[in-house]
């Protein structure tokens, strides 16, 4: 018997595009999990992206999908979640897509609190493109464009979203499918702009480049790199050094949801007239 | 027409960017999403204000290609929606725009037009956007750009334009002018039973049998709301008749002509334009917006003067009015043509009538209007 979740994929559009061993497939799994889990209907569902490996997801799923520009699939989402706020809208997004082209729509989604998903998929480079190196690439690792190691200082996207005002952020990495599922899914149950960022493995862009070739190296190197915040908040800064911590980083229940806050606007717009 | 059982109609005197709101509320219209942008903000300050009185939405984004984003995703789900910009946010939002075109999503996007290339005159007239309203874009696909050069036909065209954009899974185009934008008029606002307000088409298949682009329904497939069980994928890669990315060469060549057709065999529904004695005329004065009510005024003072001119003002600019710019230049000695540009319409007049009789451009790009005595100049130079 097929898995539930394969509800909410496409089977016919599979084989999909991705290297195989790509973290990718992880993620869409966790992503399926999470929507069978809260028993989400497809036909209720948008998922939406911008341009990338990541962002082909969409093709592969079942529900209305849609691959627009790159580095806007949050602007498309925000116009499908205004238009019908009791509907649910997840975005898809690569590091690239989300954080340099798409940044500024990033901060503004979190600023603005609307209620919805973004997972990124941080594989610390430019996939699709071959291998450029992107705003979250490590200081030294070499990338199409860094063939000298890069010296582009890189963000820490869930601190960044924290700062911007998402109610809801999480990291988790592709080394851990179980806990990923349950972030996933804690973003999707949260009302209010949610944003999951998951460390990945590009071995073919990105491992190829920095003596991590095979997948299950870099997926290693990638769950090493790793510390469970609450460990995290036991160790000092120099342990730290290069590690990434996953979990569930900030929640705040209390922020207003902008189409909540918009249904004010209504209400007061129709009192006076 | 009797008007004797015609409903009273509400008498206004707005500026233009207040009629193209409250035209584009007449019209239907219950999403906005744009970027302030002088000189078209008054737009937004109306649908701001007007949207959840009528129970629609309006959203500013923060910058113009998000609010072009938005307005896609929202047409998605089956709203008429609207954006409204000038030069510098009609240029960031040409990427998204191409993708409006070819998943073939209906919007309307009104650009009021300023003076100068890059920021340029903020707060003063400029018809230069409208080669890039054409081509602005990468890529091949079809474009509809309507001028209106009064405030009423501002009105009954941005009515027009939304129907148009329903029935053929488009983006449409208003391009206004500072000077537009900004004048106030008296308008008779028309009653809502003088119009008629038109739908895309929707599937009437049930969701297993849907597709997207399917020809076997015309030129233009019918689109599922988002919601309504039909799931379907969109894409900016060239995609087959499923809406999945395909680069199969002869696939692409067909859905790329397709779309093109759905403007290049409508032109009897699209193509509007105005003419001013023209039947006797002998020179020609061909212009669009706001630039052809000192058109109108110069063919009068030709005529005073003895020389019998006429005028050939386009509504529509895009699709070009070929075949009555054609025919009108068989019949005179010569075609001026002003414009709030260096020239940019003038090569379309020349592309389309060939040898048929000269061509002379009126161009002024100071952000002041042409006056009627600069194109009756040129109607003299001709005579
Ligand atoms: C406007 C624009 N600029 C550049 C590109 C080329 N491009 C396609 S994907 C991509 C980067 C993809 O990297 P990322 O977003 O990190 O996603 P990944 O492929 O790694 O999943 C770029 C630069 C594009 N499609 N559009
Ligand atoms: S290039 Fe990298 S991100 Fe793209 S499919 Fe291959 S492994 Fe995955």
């Amino acid at each position: 018997m097929a898995a539930p979740y394969t509800k909410y994929l496409r089977m016919n559009r599979i084989p999909h595009m991705w290297c195989p061993g790509c973290g990718i497939g992880i993620i869409v799994k966790a992503l399926t999990r999470a929507f069978d889990a809260l028993e989400w209907s497809p036909d209720d569902l948008a998922l939406i992206s911008g341009i990338g490996c990541t962002s082909r997801a969409p093709g592969y799923m079942n529900m209305h999908t849609l691959h627009t520009t790159h580095g806007r699939a949050i602007s498309f989402a925000t116009g499908v979640k205004f238009a019908r706020p009791n509907k649910h809208v997840v975005v898809i997004s690569g590091d690239g897509d989300a954080s340099a082209i798409g940044g500024n729509h990033l901060i503004h989604a979190c600023r603005r609190n609307i209620d919805m998903t973004l997972v990124i998929v941080n594989n610390f480079i430019y996939g699709m493109t071959g291998g450029q190196y992107s705003p979250t690439t490590p200081v030294g690792a070499r990338a199409a464009t860094s063939p000298w190691g890069n010296i582009d200082i890189p963000f820490n996207i869930a601190e960044l979203a924290k700062g911007a005002g998402a109610s809801y952020v999480a990291r988790g990495h592709v080394g851990s499918g179980v806990q990923l599922e349950r972030l996933i899914r804690g973003g999707l149950d949260h009302k209010g702009f949610s944003v999951i960022e998951v460390l990945s493995n590009c071995h073919t862009q990105y491992g190829r480049r920095n003596r991590l070739a095979d997948p299950i190296d870099l997926i290693d190197h990638i769950a090493k790199s790793t510390v469970n915040i609450r460990k995290a908040a036991k160790m000092s800064d120099g342990d730290m050094e290069g590690k990434y911590f996953v979990g569930l980083i900030h929640k705040d229940e209390n922020r207003r949801e902008y189409c909540k806050g918009y249904e004010q606007v209504i209400e007061r717009a129709q009192m006076s007239k | 027409m009797d008007n004797t059982d015609k409903k009273e109609r509400q008498v206004v005197f707005w500026p233009g960017n207040i009629v193209a709101a409250e035209a584009a509320i007449a019209a239907g219209c219950r999403f906005f999403a744009g970027y302030p942008i002088t000189p078209s903000s008054e737009i937004a300050h109306v649908m701001s204000k007007r949207l959840p009185e009528v129970g629609g939405r309006f959203i500013q984004m923060e910058d113009e290609i998000a609010a072009m984003g938005a307005l896609i995703g929202a047409s998605l789900t089956g709203e008429k929606v609207l954006t409204a910009t000038s030069g510098p946010g009609f240029s960031l939002k040409q990427e998204n725009i191409g993708f409006a075109s070819f998943i073939e999503v209906p919007c309307v996007i009104i650009n009021v037009m300023r003076g100068g290339p890059s920021t340029g005159l903020p707060t003063a007239l400029g018809q230069s956007d409208v080669m890039q309203a054409r081509w602005g874009t990468h890529g091949d696909r079809p474009v509809i750009a309507i001028t209106p050069s009064y405030l009423d036909e501002v009105y009954t065209e941005i009515i027009r334009a939304f129907n148009l954009a329903e029935i053929l899974r488009m983006p449409v185009y208003i391009l206004l002018d500072e000077v537009l934008g900004h004048l106030s008029e008296r308008l008779e606002i028309p009653d809502p039973s003088e119009y008629e307000l038109l739908e895309r088409p929707r599937p009437t298949v049930p969701p297993e049998e849907y597709k997207p682009y399917d020809s076997s329904f015309g030129d233009v497939p019918p689109m599922a709301d988002y919601f309504t069980g039909y799931r379907w994928h969109t894409t900016g890669l060239n995609h087959d008749q499923t809406g999945f990315p395909t680069t199969d060469p002869k696939i692409c060549q067909f859905e790329e002509e397709r779309m093109e057709r759905k403007v290049s065999q409508n032109l009897d529904k699209i193509i509007s334009y105005d003419e001013f004695m023209t039947e006797d005329a002998e020179i020609g004065i061909f212009a669009f917006g706001s630039t052809a009510r000192a058109a109108m005024v110069a063919v009068s003072d030709a005529r005073e003067k003895g020389i019998k001119a006429g005028l050939l003002r386009a509504i529509t600019l895009w699709p070009f009015p070929e075949e009555p710019v054609r025919k009108f230049s068989k019949q005179v000695k010569g075609i001026v043509v002003p414009e709030a540009n260096l020239g940019q319409m003038i090569y379309e007049v020349e592309r389309v009538i060939g040898c048929n009789c000269p061509v002379v451009g009126v161009n002024k790009v100071g952000g002041v209007p042409i006056y009627p005595g600069e194109i009756l100049a040129k109607i003299e130079e001709l005579a």
